[in-house]
């Protein structure tokens, strides 16, 4: 790869000048682990490398009862899975955070990077979803902040303009009677890019019975992570059963376009969203029964 | 593009090098600071040959920036044996024959020596998780997965483990005890 700058900011207003001054030449780096690949890869050319990492606002995480979790673009995932409270409140994000990669990509990648990176199979993204996280952009013209589902446009894109960069990501305090989980098919135990992923989340009433909300995504099978809508906002209202279950998991086929290629077919994608579905509910559920 | 003054420490030692910005910590250990212990397998994160302790933490030395080891702590492969002899890791891959061509050991020993250090009596499950990210196209696991929990052992002054759970060794790690007596 041709040699570029790197430059290390401090400061948000100082990463974001950076950025802009190069515009489609720059590229910001958090943790590197798909960042540096693809530059050596030859799949960027650029002038310039931001590193996120000295800005202290990317590297926080903290978690009220009033603001939710707040986690910087720059929070490597070992941070957030060994976080007692984060395991606490919010199991399906370290579902997640688990299991990208190995320890040593876990030592490195952040979540902030996975979603910039806006691979249709990205492993936290459908999780980031399911739990109606919020990103927190900076950029040029001030901050902007949208869902998490807003974010991919296509494969390897997003709606990050010239001179923005993404701040963090913001998660709402679980409601009470609530759960979420995150499900990944790959053919090996670990390492590996996902052929279809889905994550769930679910609030259920006050005797655990019957389902209030939930939100469903599901990965690997669309040119971005897709909210599963039909198949969840048709849980709300239902018994808690393995028949609504089963309806949703097959209703959230439905929003699946995949590919054929080496890594599975478009038949065997659309079963394992189905498949995935009812498993991410099934412990989305018992997670909120506190089981 | 002007190379980078960076300065770093490295297996206890303070070090500093010029580099370029492009060029990742892998090359920077191997190519400007001969450093050739670390191996470079895939070069894209997938294979952990060329893992390093950075700030505590096992990482991909192919996934991280030269520059980015800045005022870091850095543990190669060549910081793992002291003067006074090898790891007890590095002693239980040589009693397990744990290596074939050799060029995936120093990642599996660097990434084990982590998780020995957190956890000394992980157990085989653990330890299988952890070293996911570590390929070895030759010798296969199962040698190597023995050779750690047999590392444990010999840290923690206990007879061989693995030996004496195969039924052929259980002899031998018996001898062991009574010669360690």
């Amino acid at each position: 790869m041709r040699d570029f700058e790197y430059v290390a900011p401090t400061t948000i207003d100082e990463a974001v000048r950076l950025m802009a001054e190069s515009g489609n030449r720059a590229k910001a780096l958090a943790g590197g682990t798909d960042v540096i690949v693809q530059l050596r890869g030859g799949r960027f050319d650029i002038d310039r490398l931001v590193d996120m990492k000295k800005i202290p606002e990317l590297n926080e995480m903290s978690y009220s009862e009033a603001d939710g979790l707040t986690v910087g673009a720059a929070v490597p995932c070992h941070r957030i899975y060994e976080d007692a409270t984060v395991q606490e409140q919010y199991p399906g994000l370290v579902d997640a955070a688990f299991l990208i990669g190995g320890i040593q990509i876990q030592g490195r990648a952040t979540l902030g990077g996975n979603l910039c990176n806006s691979s249709p199979s990205g492993d936290t993204i459908p999780a980031l979803m399911a739990l109606g996280g919020t990103c927190d952009i900076a950029g040029p013209n001030g901050r902007r902040s949208l869902p998490v589902e807003d974010f991919c446009t296509g494969p390897g894109r997003n709606v990050l303009q010239d001179g923005e960069i993404l701040v963090g990501l913001n998660f709402p305090s679980p409601k009470a009677n609530s759960g979420a989980a995150f499900l990944r098919f790959i053919p090996r135990n670990e390492m590996d890019i996902a052929i279809a992923n889905a994550a769930a989340s679910v609030v259920l009433d006050d005797s655990k019975e019957n389902i209030v909300s939930a939100r469903i995504a599901v990965g690997a099978v669309a040119p971005t992570p897709m909210m599963a809508t039909a198949a969840a906002d048709g849980l709300a209202g239902k018994a808690a059963s393995e028949e609504s279950i089963e309806a949703a998991g097959e209703a959230a086929k439905a929003v699946a376009s995949p590919i054929n290629d080496m890594r599975g077919t478009v038949t065997q994608r659309v079963h394992l969203v189905g498949v995935l579905t009812k498993r991410a509910l099934r412990t989305a559920i018992s997670r909120a029964k506190g089981e | 593009m002007p190379k980078v003054h960076v300065q770093t420490n490295i297996n206890g030692t303070d070090m500093d090098f010029l580099c370029e910005a492009r060029q990742s910590l892998l090359e920077v250990l191997r190519d400007v600071l001969g450093m050739t212990g670390t191996k470079e397998g895939c070069n894209d994160g997938n294979c952990g040959a060329c893992t390093v302790i950075l700030d505590g933490r096992i990482v991909d030395s192919c996934c991280v920036l030269g520059v980015e080891a800045q005022g870091r702590t850095i543990t190669t492969i060549e910081g793992v044996a002291s003067p006074e002899g090898l790891h007890p890791l590095q002693q239980a891959f040589l009693e397990e024959a744990a290596l074939q061509c050799g060029i995936c050991t120093p990642g599996f020993i660097v990434a084990a020596k982590s998780l020995l250090d957190r956890e000394p009596d992980a157990d085989e499950g653990r330890i299988r998780h952890w070293l996911a990210g570590n390929l070895c196209r030759c010798t296969g696991y199962d040698k190597i997965i023995r050779a750690v929990l047999s590392a444990e052992d010999i840290a923690a002054g206990r007879g061989d483990r693995s030996a004496a759970s195969t039924g052929a060794g259980a002899g031998a790690a018996d001898q062991r005890d009574v010669y360690n007596d």
